[in-house]
C-alpha cells in the first residue's frame, strides 16, 4: 500500500480532532456555561412526571436571580453514577438520592458535610420535623436535604367494610378483618383482606409494629424476640392462605404504578402504603372509595402509637463538587416553605418542615393529608437503621421473609441464620469502613 | 519498521488504545483490588489474601457457585441440543427454509431484559400463557415458576433455549461444511437416518459442537441479566442468586469492590479451568478434518 505524508498527516488530524472532542464532551454535555453564570450541574433520580415537577422549582430558582444556572438531568441507576463520577473527581454538584442510601455514602466519604453552609444560610434543625432531621443526619452529620418526605399508614378499600364499621384499631382487628372478607375459590386466592408482603417495601421493619428494632446503639438485633414475634405474624399470613397459594396468588399483581395495582384493581382490600397513594389512586382507579388510618398495632403495644415509617428523598452535595456553594444555595431555595410546599403538593407528598401552611393542607390531592403529617410528627416513627451495612441488611432480611413464607425456615431460624450473616459483616465494616477497633469479647460471634 | 506497518499500526491505535485503556488496565487493576479493601472512594487498602479467605467462609458465595452450577450443567447441554436439532431440521430440503431460519434465529437477537419481562408474563404462576395451557390440558396445579425454588431454575434453563438461534446458525455452517460423499457412501452402507447422524453428522460437527459448548458454558457461567429483570434479590429465597448477581452486589450495592474484584478472578479461574478440562475431555471425542 503506498503511503505518503499527506495519509499521514489525514490520519493524525482525524485522530486530534476525535481527541479534542473526547476532552470536550464533558464541557459540551453536561457543563455548558450559561451566559457568564455559573452552571450548577444537578443529576436527579427521577423520571417522567415526578422529574418535571421538579424541573418547576429548577425553573423557579433559574428565574430567581442571575448569577447561577441549574442544570437538571435526569438519571437512571443515579447512586452508583454518582459514586462512581465522585471517585472519578467529577461528580455533579447536586444529587437526588434516597435516604436508604445516605448512611453508606456518608461513611464512604462520598458526601460533603453540610452543617457550616446550613449555618450560614441559617437553616436550623427546628425547622424540620425531627424524624426527618435525623434521616438527613446519619450519625450527627448533617449530609442531606430533603425534596420530598413521605409517611404511611393503612389504606382501606371502603368497599369491603360494613356499613358503619370502624376500620381495624388493632392487629387482632386487621387479622380478624383478612379473615371476614378473604375470599379462597377451589383453591384460588381471589381476594386477600391484607397481605403483610404487598407491596413488599417494609418486609424487612414488621418488627418496629411489635416494639423490636434491627440496631440497639453498635449492636444488631435482627432476631430479637419482637421480631421473631413479628415474622410469625407474618407467617400467620401465608398460612393462612396456602403458601403455593399466596405465591400464586401475588404473582398476578401487577406492577405498582399500574391500573392492575392489586389494591386499585381490588384483588387486596387494605394496604400499607405511603403518602403518595392517593396520586396513583387518583391517576389509575378514581372511583375507588377509600380511607387511611393509622396502620394497627397489636393490642400489647398500644404505647407504640403513632407508629410509622417515614421516608425521604434528598439532595446531597457529593465529595469534589466543584461548586458547592452555588449548590447550597439551591437547595435552600428547595427548603423555602413556599418552594417546599409546591413540590411536596405536585408529588403528592407531605411537608417536611415543622411550618406548614393551610394553603398546603386544604389543596393537597390526598385527603388524609393532615393524618401523614401528623403520623410524620409522632415520635415513635420509624425509618430504616442507620447503618452502612444496611444493603446488606435488606437483602438478608428480604431472604429471611421469603424463607419464611414458602415455610422452609421458622421464623426463629431464619432470623439467627440473618443474625450470624451480618454480624462479621457488620464487625468488618467498623473496622474497614469506620476505622473502628474491635475487642476481643466484641469479636465472639 | 516499514511504512506499512507504520500505517497499520496507526489505523490500529484507536482499538489498541481502547484495549489498554478498557480492558488491559482494568484487568490488571482488579487483580490488585482484589487484595485490598475498596470501596471506591477511599484509597483502597492492602489486606492480603482476606477477601480469598472470606470467600471460604462465605454460604452465600457457596450457594451462588452451586446454583451456578445447577445452571451450567442444566443449560448448555439442553441449549446445545435444542441448537442442533434445529440446524439439523433446518439443513433439510424444505419449501421456505429462509424463512424459518429466520424465525429461529430472531429471537436470539430479542435485547435479554425485554426478554426478561415477556417472559415474566408467560411464566406467571396465575395469568401466565404458560399455565394458562397447562391448565387447560388438565393439569389441575401446574408448576409456580417464578415464586417457587424448586422451579425458578428450571424456568431459566427454559428461557436458556430461547436464545439457542446464535448457535443454531454455526451449527448449520457446520453441518453445510459436512462433505456430501460421506452421506453417500453411509447410504450404500445402508444406513438410517439415526445411524447416519451417530457415525457421520456428530463426529463431522464434533469441532463445532465443542466450540458451542465452550461459548455457552462462559457464557452460562457469566448469566445476569434475565435472572436479575425477573428474580431480583436473587428470590425466591436466593434460588437464582448466581455468581455474576453476588458479585455486581458486592460491587455496587454493598461498594465492596476488593470482594467483588476477588470474585471475578475466581470466576476467571474457574472458566479457564472449565475450558481446559473440556478441551482435554473431548481430545479423543472430536474429529478434525485435517485432510
Amino acid at each position: 500500500m503506498p503511503v505518503n505524508i499527506r495519509t499521514i498527516a489525514i490520519s493524525a488530524a482525524a485522530l486530534g480532532v476525535l481527541g479534542y472532542l473526547v476532552y470536550r464532551s464533558e464541557d459540551a454535555t453536561t457543563r455548558k456555561p450559561v451566559a457568564n453564570k455559573v452552571t450548577v450541574l444537578y443529576w436527579e433520580k427521577w423520571t417522567g412526571d415526578e422529574a418535571q415537577k421538579m424541573r418547576r422549582i429548577v425553573n423557579n430558582f433559574n428565574a430567581s436571580q442571575d448569577r447561577i444556572f441549574v442544570k437538571m438531568l435526569s438519571i437512571s441507576g443515579v447512586a452508583d453514577k454518582t459514586l462512581l463520577a465522585a471517585s472519578g473527581g467529577n461528580p455533579p454538584d447536586v444529587a437526588g438520592l434516597w435516604d436508604t442510601q445516605m448512611t453508606q455514602f456518608k461513611d464512604a466519604g462520598a458526601l460533603t458535610d453540610l452543617a457550616p453552609l446550613a449555618k450560614e444560610f441559617g437553616i436550623k434543625e427546628e425547622d424540620y420535623i425531627p424524624g426527618y432531621w435525623k434521616l438527613m443526619s446519619p450519625g450527627g452529620t448533617l449530609v442531606a436535604f430533603p425534596t420530598t418526605p413521605a409517611s404511611t399508614a393503612l389504606h382501606i378499600n371502603k368497599k369491603f367494610l360494613k356499613p358503619g364499621e370502624e376500620p381495624p384499631k388493632t392487629l387482632e382487628d386487621l387479622d380478624a378483618f383478612t379473615d371476614r372478607i378473604s375470599k379462597v375459590n377451589n383453591g384460588k386466592v381471589e381476594l386477600a383482606g391484607f397481605l403483610p408482603a404487598e407491596p413488599g417495601w417494609w418486609n424487612w421493619g414488621w418488627g418496629y409494629w411489635f416494639g423490636g428494632k434491627l440496631i440497639d446503639g453498635d449492636k444488631l438485633t435482627v432476631n430479637s424476640p419482637e421480631n421473631i414475634r413479628a415474622f410469625e405474624w407474618v407467617l400467620s399470613y401465608s398460612k393462612r392462605f396456602g403458601v403455593r397459594e399466596t405465591q400464586n396468588f401475588q404473582s398476578g399483581f401487577g406492577n405498582f404504578s399500574s391500573p392492575q395495582n392489586p389494591f386499585m384493581s381490588e384483588k387486596v382490600a387494605s394496604v400499607m402504603q405511603g403518602v403518595w397513594m392517593a396520586n396513583f389512586i387518583d391517576l389509575y382507579n378514581k372511583e375507588l372509595p377509600w380511607i387511611a388510618v393509622p396502620f394497627p398495632l397489636p393490642k400489647d403495644k398500644q404505647h407504640l402509637k403513632g407508629m410509622n415509617f417515614i421516608a425521604m428523598d434528598t439532595l446531597v452535595i457529593p465529595t469534589g463538587a466543584k461548586h458547592k456553594r452555588e449548590a447550597f444555595e439551591f437547595i435552600a431555595f428547595v427548603q423555602r416553605q413556599d418552594q417546599m410546599e409546591l413540590l411536596c403538593s405536585t408529588h403528592g407528598k407531605n411537608s417536611p418542615l415543622v411550618k406548614v401552611s393551610e394553603k398546603f393542607f386544604n389543596t393537597h390531592l390526598n385527603p388524609y393529608i393532615r393524618l401523614f403529617d401528623e403520623l410524620a410528627r409522632s415520635p415513635n416513627a420509624a425509618y430504616i437503621p442507620q447503618i452502612g451495612i444496611w444493603p446488606q441488611m435488606d437483602s438478608e432480611l428480604k431472604n429471611a421473609f421469603t424463607e419464611i413464607n414458602l415455610g422452609t425456615k421458622t421464623p426463629k431460624e431464619a432470623l439467627d441464620a440473618a443474625q450470624a450473616r451480618l454480624e462479621p459483616q457488620w464487625r468488618r465494616y467498623q473496622q474497614q469502613v469506620m476505622n473502628k477497633s474491635i475487642t476481643t469479647a466484641e469479636a465472639q460471634p | 519498521m516499514k511504512s506499512e506497518a507504520r500505517i497499520a499500526y496507526l489505523f490500529a491505535m484507536p482499538w489498541i488504545l481502547g484495549f489498554l485503556t478498557f480492558l488491559l488496565y482494568p484487568v490488571l487493576a482488579s487483580f490488585f483490588y482484589s487484595f485490598t479493601d475498596f470501596s471506591v472512594l477511599r484509597p483502597p487498602r492492602f489486606i492480603g489474601i482476606e477477601n480469598y479467605k472470606e470467600m471460604v467462609q462465605d454460604e452465600v458465595f457457596w450457594m451462588t457457585i452451586r446454583n451456578t452450577f445447577t445452571y451450567v450443567v442444566a443449560a448448555v447441554p439442553l441449549s446445545a441440543t435444542v441448537a442442533i436439532l434445529l440446524a439439523m431440521l433446518l439443513n433439510t430440503k424444505v419449501k421456505g427454509l429462509a424463512f424459518y431460519r429466520t424465525l429461529f434465529y430472531v429471537p436470539s437477537l430479542v435485547p435479554m431484559v425485554a426478554l426478561g419481562i415477556l417472559w415474566l408474563w408467560i411464566f406467571n404462576g396465575e395469568h401466565g400463557l404458560l399455565n394458562m395451557s397447562l391448565e387447560k390440558l388438565g393439569m389441575s396445579k401446574p408448576p409456580n415458576w417464578l415464586g417457587d425454588p424448586a422451579w425458578s431454575k428450571v424456568t431459566l434453563v427454559m428461557i436458556a433455549m430461547w436464545g439457542s438461534g446464535n448457535a443454531m446458525v454455526i451449527y448449520l455452517a457446520g453441518l453445510q461444511d459436512i462433505p456430501q460423499s460421506l452421506y453417500e457412501a453411509a447410504d450404500l452402507d445402508g444406513a438410517r437416518l439415526v445411524a447416519k447422524t451417530r457415525h457421520v453428522t456428530l463426529p463431522m460437527l464434533s469441532p463445532v459442537i465443542l466450540f458451542n459448548v465452550i461459548m455457552g458454558m462462559i457464557g452460562s457461567l457469566q448469566v445476569f441479566a434475565v435472572p436479575y429483570v425477573m428474580f431480583p434479590n436473587g428470590a425466591p429465597a436466593r434460588s437464582t442468586y448466581f455468581f455474576t448477581t453476588y458479585l455486581f452486589d458486592n460491587a455496587f450495592r454493598f461498594q465492596r469492590m476488593g470482594y467483588a474484584s476477588a470474585m471475578g478472578w475466581v470466576l476467571f479461574l474457574i472458566t479457564l479451568t472449565l475450558t481446559f478440562v473440556a478441551l482435554r475431555m473431548s481430545e479423543r471425542q472430536v474429529h478434525y478434518d485435517r485432510s
